[in-house]
């Protein structure tokens, strides 16, 4: 396949484009494109939409995986206006949602383990900074979803206003103001709390 | 005093940069095989062998395959350069161990059915209705049928080794020929069956011991001529004072 390595550039216009063409040309080869260039963001965004960490691999492969199965249905014609990028964060944010109404709803296996503290010695900085991701994403899990979704977007991954309010299924205005209502919330929380990697 | 681009720069911070291999969650691997019945396409997943077909039923296009794959299982392909281990001298024919398959996503009753048409021995075969009862369900004869003729992984799961209950082969999923040289393949006694069928025998006792089996039941084929008596059915035997073999378990209607 002739699509290049490219680790996501934010004018994403040309990758974009090669990507819509892999999927029309041969479904398969296309889509593993698609996981290669957008895999990371993916995984990125699901590590803070899941309920505990543990499960945000298998949040984004469910994601990719309805992306699948909803591309098998589509023709040329609507892979050609499909943007590729807000298309599957909305999947992921639709999945990550289900996922959390069905939590509610059945009770479900016991938590997964997760390691309280990391005992392994090693470089003291990536403990630190192990420590700090933990700390924000607990700090994100409380805020309401739709600002935590705006949020973990617009900051984290960087992506423009425009994307966001496609995602959340909003006008552009909505989009800003769930940002900036997030940021507000995120600093009242961190005046409550000590954060190892807030005081830079 | 913490100010809004520090919150910013935090958060920019938390971007995750290496990711999982989401590869192998996400694609099924597919190849080329040799086999009894000539080439098959195999497709499998990290946890076994998910779906084998002739090639020949797709002409030898591998995207006709990869597309009769999405349409059942709804996941993307893509080549692998190994097989899983021990899959390919089972394909060729030898006796032993099946490699893991993967038969997720099927009903109970389906994994039911194929668990116990693993458990036919080489060389034996047994009717529907026997597999319908070994698999809990002793009505559910078609629909034992059903999922044979559907059954993901032919071969892995020798389903050629189940026939009809009048003596007959019956139908297979790559061609009714091919049931029969895969049964002729693993030395089981069709001829002998077949003319047994035309007498109205379907089981065979022993009157040395007393016990009715299949006719292709390896005990049934030690036993002697001479000792040799033949029942249309297993309710007949058992009237006669006959016992059912436990390894072959005849159904008693």
């Amino acid at each position: 396949m002739a699509v290049p390595q490219i680790v996501e550039t934010p004018t994403g216009d040309q990758t974009e484009e090669h990507l819509r063409l892999g999927l029309i040309v041969d479904l398969d080869s296309g889509f593993a494109a698609v996981v290669r260039c957008y895999g990371r963001l993916v995984y990125s965004v699901a590590l803070r939409l899941a309920a505990v960490p543990a499960d945000a691999e298998d949040l984004a492969a469910e994601a990719f995986l309805r992306a699948f199965r909803a591309l098998q249905g589509y023709d040329a014609a609507r892979i050609r206006e499909l943007r590729v990028r807000p298309w599957l964060l909305t999947i992921l944010r639709n999945t990550a949602r289900n996922a959390a109404r069905d939590a509610t709803r059945r009770p479900g296996p016991p938590p997964a383990f997760e390691p309280p503290e990391l005992a392994v010695a090693g470089p003291e900085q990536r403990i630190e900074s192990e420590l700090a991701q933990r700390e924000w994403g607990r700090l994100l899990r409380l805020l309401p979803e739709a600002q935590r979704v705006a949020v973990v977007l617009r900051h984290v991954e960087d992506l423009p206003i425009s994307e966001i309010a496609q995602i959340l299924g909003c006008r552009e205005g909505t989009a800003k103001s769930h940002v900036s209502r997030g940021l507000t919330r995120l600093r009242s929380l961190l005046a409550d709390t000590e954060l190892p990697g807030g005081q830079r | 005093m913490i100010e809004a681009d520090a919150v910013a720069a935090a958060l920019g911070a938390l971007r995750h940069t290496d990711p999982p291999a989401l590869d192998d969650k996400l694609f099924t691997g597919w190849l080329t095989a040799p086999s009894r019945v000539g080439a098959v396409f195999v497709a499998f997943t990290p946890l076994g062998v998910q779906f084998v077909r002739s090639a020949d039923a797709f002409d030898g296009d591998p995207g006709a395959f990869a597309q009769a794959y999405r349409q059942r299982f709804a996941r993307p392909l893509r080549p692998a350069d190994r097989a899983p281990a021990g899959l390919l001298p089972v394909l060729r024919g030898r006796r032993g161990p099946t490699p893991p398959l993967d038969l997720s996503g099927l009903s109970e009753f389906e994994r039911n059915v194929l668990a116990t048409t693993r458990a036919i021995p080489t060389g034996e075969t047994r009717p529907y209705g026997w597999v319908a009862r070994e698999a809990g369900n002793p009505h559910a004869v078609r629909a034992a049928a059903s999922v044979l003729a559907r059954n993901p992984v032919p071969l892995l799961v020798p389903c050629h080794r189940v026939v009809r209950a009048d003596g007959a082969v019956g139908r297979y999923l790559f061609g009714t020929e091919h049931k029969e040289t895969l049964l002729r393949g693993e030395n089981t006694n069709l001829d002998d069956v077949a003319a047994l069928a035309r007498r109205g025998v379907h089981y065979l006792g022993s009157d040395t011991t007393g016990i009715i089996c299949f006719p292709t039941c390896h005990h049934a084929r030690r036993i002697t001529p001479a000792h040799r008596a033949g029942f249309a059915t297993a309710a007949d035997a058992v009237a006669a004072g006959y016992r059912p073999c436990r390894s072959c378990r005849p159904v008693i209607t």
